[in-house]
């Protein structure tokens, strides 16, 4: 494949073949950074300059006041994911970074669900609320709202099922995740 | 005391010799302060020049450069220098002005968020929230930049807070838990390296702008054997050009013999370099037999563009001695070397760096460089813009000392050259320093020779004069079906008038047979110099690993 300097005409297959387009597989990282201004803003940054888009985000204290954890679920890119955590690791105020194995991770997200459920509707979503352990916290007239937890395919899983019925609105936390047994996140 | 004061007392303490910059509204405080700290301060004429200035001072005596702008357009015109030192791991202390605290994010005036504008090109940065933090950010700011990989540090100062009254202690310790830098090598990498190194047949010592600090222990490594030595353009002078065990520059514009060695190397031990495109060219063709040594402070560098077989994290400084030592217990067979340097030899003798002379008085670009070696007797800095005469600078000026090549290798930053040359001299008073740019170029910062002239900055700066901006032109003749699409830039301005103006010396240098003579009365001149050297215009660099072809494959 030439170089941009060069006049070759560069056509779409081989762009693709050279892996300069999206690769999608999913990874959770972890980060404990310090609680400063402009830290989250220089942890994305740095994913959006190598072409990672980041699917969810979420941030928030630790038992350390001074520390706060930002989970993130990404999709892959071109780059591999340890060029940007090693970058990430180069920022002042990163203090850990964990890319995390799937399969020893607990991951939660918290969904906001709701949904139309008038007259003879509103049996059968509660009855799917039920099986998915999902707590309605408010109810009106026409609607009902939702609240559950689980794995993000647990949340999908649920989505799909009550969508039918209606769905007003959604709201999701994003995963949080932490390593399971005695290792640290 | 002021915090602006307070800031003045942090900058004594680390020792800063002289500040780059020019003030504005948002920087008065400091500018007051400055009036009579006892610190030098250099107003520049564009904040730019002020930024390379630090960078060239930076460069030439490793000490941390610091360079001030407003707020607004003092900040954008920052923006440039703040690259690139990033890309060219140069420590730099950026301090800028910043509109009051309460005008934060309304768009008030002169209001630019440098902290946002300059995130990804900075090594870190901070805008100052309370007075409170100033001292130690300032302190903060020096230690990063200086540390690990260096780079750029800004430091973003509301206007309001730096006129704060704030009780001053001088801060003596730096903690960042999140920023601990490896500086000294895991024994065992080194032990193994030191192993692959012994039984290697075909090494080849590597090294970038990162073994500029470890010249001394390169050299020792490499002395310690015959090992075969290499450097990117910014590595230069980290071992001694003059030295049988050097094999020229690598990459693009680099010696066939360089290329070709690390073609056929069965281990490349890369120290403090990064694998950047311009010295691997076909990365999939790269080095194809050898395996890697990669030495490097900066984690993120490791494997990052070629797989490493043995990484070794830290200070080149740190491991050299070691990895040194290690080899040589091993008593490697120098003998396994011969065939090696057999070979290295006879690219040597057949492919010298060379081209074809004028018939006439026309002076060649590669003899332009040639003559300044002379002249110089190969004992300036010598700081270059970016193109064709950078090129030329960098194979036909033979370095044989570190600090004494500055140029703008990663970013490719065209007038880098004047003010950085401007910077060195500050740093290094009793040195020649030349400044090698291009007609194109040395427009791109020509105002710092108003700032040279005003504070008896000697330098002396050689205008490669070919009419165009010749890299480009370079490419648009060979890749390009010679289609010169504005690259012309005829003879304008008239550079000996725009010397004189500026208050420098300006003379015109056109015939090659007195050209030594005169580019040695133009050093013995007094005072900043510009000397217009008319050279072939259409004359190109050779070799050349033309775009996503192979080192083997180098033309010309
Ligand atoms: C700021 C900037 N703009 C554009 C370029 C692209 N560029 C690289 S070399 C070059 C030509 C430089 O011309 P000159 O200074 O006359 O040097 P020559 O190549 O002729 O020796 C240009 C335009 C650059 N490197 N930097
Ligand atoms: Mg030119």
């Amino acid at each position: 494949m030439g170089e941009p300097g060069t006049k070759e005409l560069l056509s779409l297959e081989e762009l693709e073949a050279a892996g300069s387009f999206r690769t999608g597989r999913k990874h959770i990282v972890s980060i404990l950074v310090e609680n400063k201004p402009g830290v989250l803003t220089r942890i994305t940054g740095l994913f959006a300059r190598r072409g990672f888009n980041i699917d969810t985000l979420a941030v928030g204290p630790t038992d350390d006041e001074t520390i706060s954890r930002i989970t993130l679920t990404l999709d892959g890119a071109v780059q591999s994911i340890d060029q940007v955590t090693k970058q990430l690791h180069k920022l002042v105020n990163v203090l850990k970074i964990r890319d995390l194995e799937p399969t020893e991770t607990m991951a939660r997200e918290l969904a906001l669900f709701k949904i139309s459920a008038d007259g003879a509707a509103r049996a059968e979503v509660m009855q799917i609320c039920e099986i998915f352990r999902a707590k309605i916290v408010d109810v009106s007239k026409r609607t009902l709202v939702a609240e559950v937890t689980g794995t993000q395919e647990k949340i999908d899983a649920f989505e799909r099922l009550v969508r039918p019925f209606g769905l007003v609105e959604m709201a999701r936390t994003g995963e949080i995740a932490i390593a399971r047994g005695r290792t640290e996140t | 005391m002021r915090a602006v004061d307070a800031l003045m007392e942090c900058l004594k303490a680390e020792g800063v010799e002289v500040v780059f910059g020019l003030p504005g509204g948002a920087n008065l405080p400091t500018y007051d302060a400055f009036y009579d700290a006892g610190i030098r301060h250099i107003l520049v004429r564009h904040e730019a020049g002020g930024g390379h200035a630090a960078e060239g001072y930076a460069k030439a005596t490793g000490k941390v450069g610091v360079a001030m702008g407003t707020s607004g357009p003092g900040a954008t015109n920052l923006v440039t220098p703040i690259c690139d030192a990033m890309m060219d791991s140069v420590p730099v202390v950026f301090l800028t002005g910043q509109v009051r605290t309460e005008l934060l994010g309304t768009d008030g005036f002169q209001e630019a968020d440098t902290i946002g504008i300059t995130m990804p090109i900075v090594k870190h940065s901070v805008l100052i929230q309370h007075p409170l933090e100033l001292p130690r950010a300032v302190h903060e700011a020096f230690h990063i930049a200086r540390t690990g990989r260096p780079g750029p540090v800004v430091v973003d100062i509301p206007t309001d807070l730096s006129r704060a009254d704030i009780p001053y202690e001088p801060i003596t310790d730096v903690h960042l838990p999140g920023y601990q830098p490896t500086t000294d090598g895991n024994q065992k990498q080194i032990r193994l390296a030191a192993k692959a190194l012994a039984n290697a047949r075909r090494p080849v010592i590597y090294a970038g702008g990162g073994s500029i600090g470890a010249s001394g222990e390169l050299t020792e490594l490499a002395t310690s054997d015959r090992l075969p030595v290499t450097c990117t353009v910014m590595g230069l002078g980290a071992f001694p050009a003059s030295h049988p065990q050097w094999l020229g520059m690598l990459g693009m514009h680099g010696t066939r013999t360089a290329n070709y060695a690390m073609d056929e190397a069965d281990l490349i031990v890369a120290i403090g370099a990064r694998f950047d495109d311009r010295v691997t060219a076909k990365l999939s063709e790269f080095a194809p037999h050898a395996k890697f040594v990669h030495i490097d402070v900066d984690p993120a560098e490791i494997s990052k563009n070629v797989p490493a077989h043995i990484p070794i994290v830290g200070y080149a400084k740190n491991i050299l001695p070691k990895l040194t030592a290690e080899y040589r217990a091993l008593e490697p067979d120098p003998g396994r070397l011969e065939e090696w340097w057999h070979r290295i030899n006879s690219w040597q003798e057949r492919y010298p760096l060379s081209y074809d002379d004028s018939p006439d008085a026309e002076i060649k670009p590669q003899y332009m460089i040639q003559a300044l070696y002379q002249a110089t007797e190969g004992d300036a800095i010598v700081c270059s813009d970016v193109g064709q005469h950078q090129m030329w600078a960098a194979q036909h000026y033979h370095f044989d000392k570190p600090r004494r090549w500055i140029n703008s290798g990663g970013l490719g930053t065209m007038g880098f050259g004047l003010p950085a040359a401007m910077g060195a001299k500050v740093g290094c008073p009793d040195d020649t320093v030349v400044c090698v740019t291009g007609d194109g170029s040395i427009q791109m910062n020509a105002q710092e020779l108003a700032t040279c002239a005003q504070n008896g900055i000697d330098v002396k700066v050689f205008i490669m004069n070919n009419g165009y901006l010749g890299m480009v032109r370079q490419w648009q003749e060979l890749f390009w079906d010679r289609r010169y699409s504005q690259v012309d830039t005829g003879q304008f301005p008239d550079f000996v008038k725009l010397a004189e103006a500026y208050g420098a010396t300006g003379m015109r240098l056109t015939d090659k047979h007195t050209l030594v003579d005169q580019m040695k009365e133009a050093l013995e001149t007094p005072g900043t110099v510009v000397a217009d050297v008319r050279v072939a215009p259409e004359e190109n660099v050779f070799p050349m690993i033309a775009p996503g072809q192979a080192a083997r494959d180098m033309v010309g």
